[in-house]
């Protein structure tokens, strides 16, 4: 695609619905959102990228294998906090035991969990579509 | 009052878009018409005050289904197909497991009851503790992330294994498969 006014906007835009995305993210405790809506909206901003400026440029920006690493870290990181908190005596994804105060406890392993979903989700969404749109294009690796 | 003619309104559009749906034979007007039931579902949603799953189904059902709804058209056939043989049988299929829902419906409790069985369970110790146990103002993330916090950690198993599968299938070396040489045009999803 060579749509000019295409491009700029879609330069415009990516940036603030990256923006938006960390805002679902940490938002989450307060009002509506989280780490599924804030993964899909930040895989929305990268293929976004990727169809107005071609596969290819968005996985020169954001390469394959980044993703497929960040997909499983945020599985482990979500696992990883239920490991964390048997460690530290309590049951799994008992965050109380994550600090003094349970209830601190309790919104660092809420924000640390939704991270892991968020980064997840995102790096999914991402590959997944990078699956789909790669299939179209022949000498892509 | 108002509340009712915008949920009768949401829904007679949502009726008239399945119709639509089913009904059209160009398969990209279709997906452009479930990313709007997608949007309108959301609407509805937001109506019962459920902004949280609104939210899902905007991003989720409008966004990102879309996107792979039209790359997948993008690497088949944009017009659907004709059907072979009779029509009743799957009108009949349908219009039997309709009834039945319908009939089902009978037996639950009545929309927004508050002696129903799903609001004597946990639900209350939820609404009520959160604030002193968790002390977060959206309710739903400390339902989704602490109480429920066993079956997030699934959902997301869930996601990323839909990428394991996606990934196994379509993700091969390109040498191996022999379509690479049926050129589509530039950006596949584009």
């Amino acid at each position: 695609m060579n749509h000019t006014l295409l491009r700029t906007m879609t330069q415009l835009l990516i940036a603030p619905i990256m923006v938006f995305a960390l805002y679902v993210q940490f938002h989450g405790d307060f009002g509506p959102g989280g780490g599924f809506q804030a993964g899909v909206i930040f895989a929305a901003a990268v293929i976004l990228y990727g169809i107005v400026f071609g596969i290819r440029a968005a996985k020169k920006a954001i390469p394959d294998g980044i993703l497929r690493a960040m997909a499983a870290f945020g599985v482990l990181l979500y696992g990883g906090v239920g490991v964390a908190t048997m460690l530290l005596g309590g049951r799994y994804l008992e965050y109380g035991v994550l600090a003094h105060d349970p209830v601190h406890g309790q919104h660092y392993g809420i924000i640390l969990v939704e991270l892991g979903v968020g980064i997840a989700v995102a790096s999914v969404m991402i590959l997944i579509f990078y699956a789909f749109a790669s299939r179209g294009e022949p000498d892509d690796r | 009052m108002m509340l009712t003619i915008i949920d009768l309104t949401l829904l007679f559009f949502l009726v008239v878009i399945a119709i639509a749906v089913v009904r059209i034979k160009d398969l990209f007007a279709a997906t452009m018409l479930l990313g709007i039931y997608s949007l309108l579902s959301a609407s509805i949603f937001v109506t019962l005050d459920a902004v949280d799953v609104a939210f899902t189904e905007a991003s989720v059902g409008a966004g990102i289904s879309t996107i792979l709804a039209l790359s997948t058209l993008s690497l088949t056939a944009r017009i659907e197909k004709g059907h072979p043989g009779p029509t009743w049988i799957p009108i009949l299929v349908c219009a039997v497991t309709g009834l039945t829902l319908i009939y089902a419906t009978f037996d639950m409790p009545w929309f927004g009851d508050p002696d129903a069985p799903i609001h004597q369970h946990v639900a209350p110790h939820y609404l009520e503790a959160s604030a002193e146990e968790i002390d977060i103002p959206n309710v739903v993330t400390s339902v989704l992330a602490s109480y429920r916090g066993f079956d997030t950690f699934g959902e997301t198993v869930v996601v990323f294994t839909a990428l394991v599968a996606v990934l196994l299938l379509l993700g091969g070396r390109k040498g191996e498969d022999n379509e690479s040489n049926q050129n589509k045009d530039e950006g596949g999803a584009s």
